[in-house]
């Protein structure tokens, strides 16, 4: 069995700094962990290797410097890791990172063919859940999003059966191998890493792959050129036109009273709905 | 801060700008899940209908499920919310949500009518399929906006969401490729309001697939028991803490004064990550966007996260040490002081008022 985990390195303080002219985030100096939802990912692949004797394989796509990432992954007990980078790539938004990033996937595949893809959820910088999905789809691999847990696996048949979290409730799917699977949060704890692990990590020799050795096929789908989405601008959220109405007082106690008496003379709606919401709960107690 | 229309490269090929303008109309996926349509989709379709006045043309939705009455009375009410029409596509196959069935079934619905803005609900079924049909269709897709426009200058569609950093916001067009997509958390858009004698178009379409090539098979549905869920995102009184609150014990001080309004209560997300709250009572943009009447957060900072998740709240209060803490920019009370200090005397103040009045009732 062959899974590939898909992390991405982010920075870890909320930092930011906007490249004045191409307005896209400019992410030098400041500290950087992986993406603490891509962590859930990894997890459940370990588990996989645990279980199953699988090769775990961490790709990611980024800067040189993106190697730490795939570093601290061996750590945990990943076994190969693939650093995507490329100035190319540079700028890219979801469509394009997913391109980028499929085409490195299929490329892993050729030598040894994957079973299970595993994505985090979402980044925390990001935040838009694209990019697993984008995968499965230019990959047709069956998609299973927001999975809480892997109910089992038929290594013969190939199958998996998952629960996957949707709005009011879980559905229990059954699907074929090779498959994308993006984590939920929460369903497992990183575990701690061997010192045998920590060793090989430190002296572990990184696979580098451009745009071209990834074999992804037409460059002009990466970067910024490849993405269809245009950061036009990036501003900071304006102040209400009037401000908070400050209450003053000297104790918490007069504070409080002035709040209240400003609060029902300006919403008289207000207090008719809390005095009806504590006069029929009361009545109920 | 749109680009001048002048600033348009003069060689870009006609045939581009021709593809382009074969798009027409806002769509808004109505989102069905075993029966149920997701509130999102009206607030959708209100927000989908202020861009169709804009641009002067009509909003659609599109529907997917198995055949029944339910698809007929989902139609209805998307007129009633603001809909000129609905694709309806009804097949067996759609009747539990899988992603290879409603991206094909989506897909040719777009590639068929082709719609320039196509709307979905940033819910784990919105959120997976949107993906899918961007990736799918090779055009841009925006999550979690909190503000959509026309940019009449490109014509194009502009989608605003928070940006990594706590502070900053963005605005995004997809300018080449049709349609341009976004999602949007639920509660973040006002629900329209409702005129049951509105009426529409319904177009049936056919979704022209067979189970058997379906790879993914539903096994089971397993509801959620904990109703808990839903209640913040619909509440009418929130009371809320932050970081600010020092330590887990004190968070016990918001819990009194919800308790004395019967308001439910949430907080930050670091208070999520340090285990004083469970997870569905994060508010903000990655946890629960809030509409409520009253909003008093205590020890809150009001970064962009969490104030995206709170600005629709008819009237905020906001207790904080820091007389320039960014919470103040958008709160409509300031109440500056120590929150340890100022909780308890709030809630004995609210208990005494709102017990008198009820005596003399
Ligand atoms: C991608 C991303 C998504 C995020 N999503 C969310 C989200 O959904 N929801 C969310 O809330 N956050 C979210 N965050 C985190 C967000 O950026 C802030 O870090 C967080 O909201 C801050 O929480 P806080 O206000 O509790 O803490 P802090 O920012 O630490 O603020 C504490 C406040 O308490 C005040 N204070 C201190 N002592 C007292 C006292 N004794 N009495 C009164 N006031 C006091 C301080 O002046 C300060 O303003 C997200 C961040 C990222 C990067």
């Amino acid at each position: 069995m062959h899974v590939v985990v898909c992390i991405k390195q982010v920075p870890d303080s909320a930092q930011i700094r906007v490249h004045p002219v191409t307005n896209t985030i400019m992410r030098q100096g400041v500290p950087t962990i992986i993406n603490p939802y891509d962590l859930f990912a990894l997890e459940e692949a370990l588990r996989l290797k645990d279980q199953f004797g699988a090769k775990v394989t961490v790709l990611t796509m980024g800067p040189k410097m993106a190697d730490q990432a795939l570093r601290k992954a061996l750590t945990f007990g990943a076994d190969e890791a693939i650093l995507l980078t490329d100035r190319a790539f540079a700028g890219s938004d979801t469509l394009a990172t997913s391109y980028a990033l499929s085409s490195a996937v299929a490329k892993i595949g050729q030598t040894d063919p994957i079973d299970i893809v595993f994505c985090g959820k979402q980044t925390i910088d990001g935040d838009t859940a694209q990019v697993g999905p984008g995968i499965a789809t230019r990959l047709n691999l069956q998609q299973l999003t927001y999975v809480s847990k892997i109910v089992s696996i038929d290594k013969d048949a190939r199958q998996i059966v998952v629960h996957r979290r949707a709005e009011g409730g879980v559905q229990v799917l059954k699907t074929a191998m090779p498959c994308l699977i993006t984590m939920l949060e929460d369903t497992n704890h990183i575990r701690f890493g061997t010192m045998a692990d920590a060793f090989r990590a430190a002296r572990y020799t990184l696979t580098e792959w451009s745009a071209t050795e990834a074999g992804v096929p037409d460059v002009t789908h990466c970067g910024l050129r490849g993405s269809p989405t245009v950061v036009k601008k990036v501003f900071a959220p304006t102040a209400k036109t009037v401000k908070a109405t400050p209450i003053a007082g000297d104790t918490p106690e007069s504070l409080s009273q002035t709040l209240i008496d400003t609060l029902f003379s300006a919403h008289p709606g207000l207090q008719e709905d809390l005095e009806s919401r504590v006069a029929s709960n009361s009545q109920g107690a | 801060m749109t680009e001048p229309a002048t600033s348009r490269p003069a060689g870009r090929p006609v045939e581009i700008d021709e593809r382009i303008a074969a798009y027409k109309g806002v769509w808004v996926f109505i989102e069905t899940e075993r029966g149920h349509v997701h509130p999102v989709s009206w607030e959708l379709i209100g927000e989908g209908r202020k861009l169709a006045n804009t641009l002067g043309v009509d909003v659609w939705g599109v529907i997917l499920g198995p055949q029944g009455e339910a698809n007929i009375a989902a139609a209805n009410e998307a007129f009633a919310h603001g809909a000129d029409g609905v694709y309806l596509m009804e097949d067996p196959i759609l009747a539990e949500y899988r992603t290879v069935p409603f991206n094909k079934g989506l897909c040719n619905l777009v590639n068929t009518y082709k719609p320039e803005i196509l709307l979905l609900g940033a819910t784990t079924l919105g959120r997976d399929l949107a993906s899918a049909v961007a990736t799918t269709l090779a055009t841009g897709l925006t999550a979690d906006c909190t503000a959509l426009a026309i940019d009449l200058d490109t014509h194009s569609m502009a989608a605003t969401r928070p940006t990594f950093g706590g502070s900053l916001l963005c605005t995004i067009h997809t300018l080449k490729a049709r349609p341009q997509m976004a999602t949007v958390r639920p509660r973040v858009m006002a629900m329209p309001p409702k005129l049951s004698d509105r009426t529409g178009k319904i177009v049936n379409v056919a979704l022209g697939m067979q189970e058997q090539d379906i790879i993914t098979k539903v096994l089971d549905y397993i509801p959620d028991r904990n109703q808990d869920q839903a209640q913040l995102a619909f509440a009418d009184f929130i009371v809320a803490g932050g970081r600010g609150l020092g330590k887990v014990e004190n968070f016990r001080l918001v819990t009194d004064l919800a308790a004395v309004l019967g308001a439910e209560v949430g907080g930050t997300r670091p208070l999520v990550q340090g285990g004083w709250i469970p997870q569905e009572r994060q508010i903000g943009q990655t946890g629960k966007t809030i509409r409520p009447k009253l909003y008093i957060a205590a020890g809150i900072s009001g970064a962009i996260q969490h104030r995206v998740g709170v600005e629709g709240a008819d009237c905020i209060i906001a207790i904080n040490s820091d007389p320039n803490a960014p919470i103040f920019d958008f709160a409509h009370y300031a109440l500056v002081g120590d929150a340890m200090k100022i909780l308890p005397a709030l809630t004995e103040a609210f208990r005494n008022r709102l017990s008198v009045n009820r005596k003399t009732i």
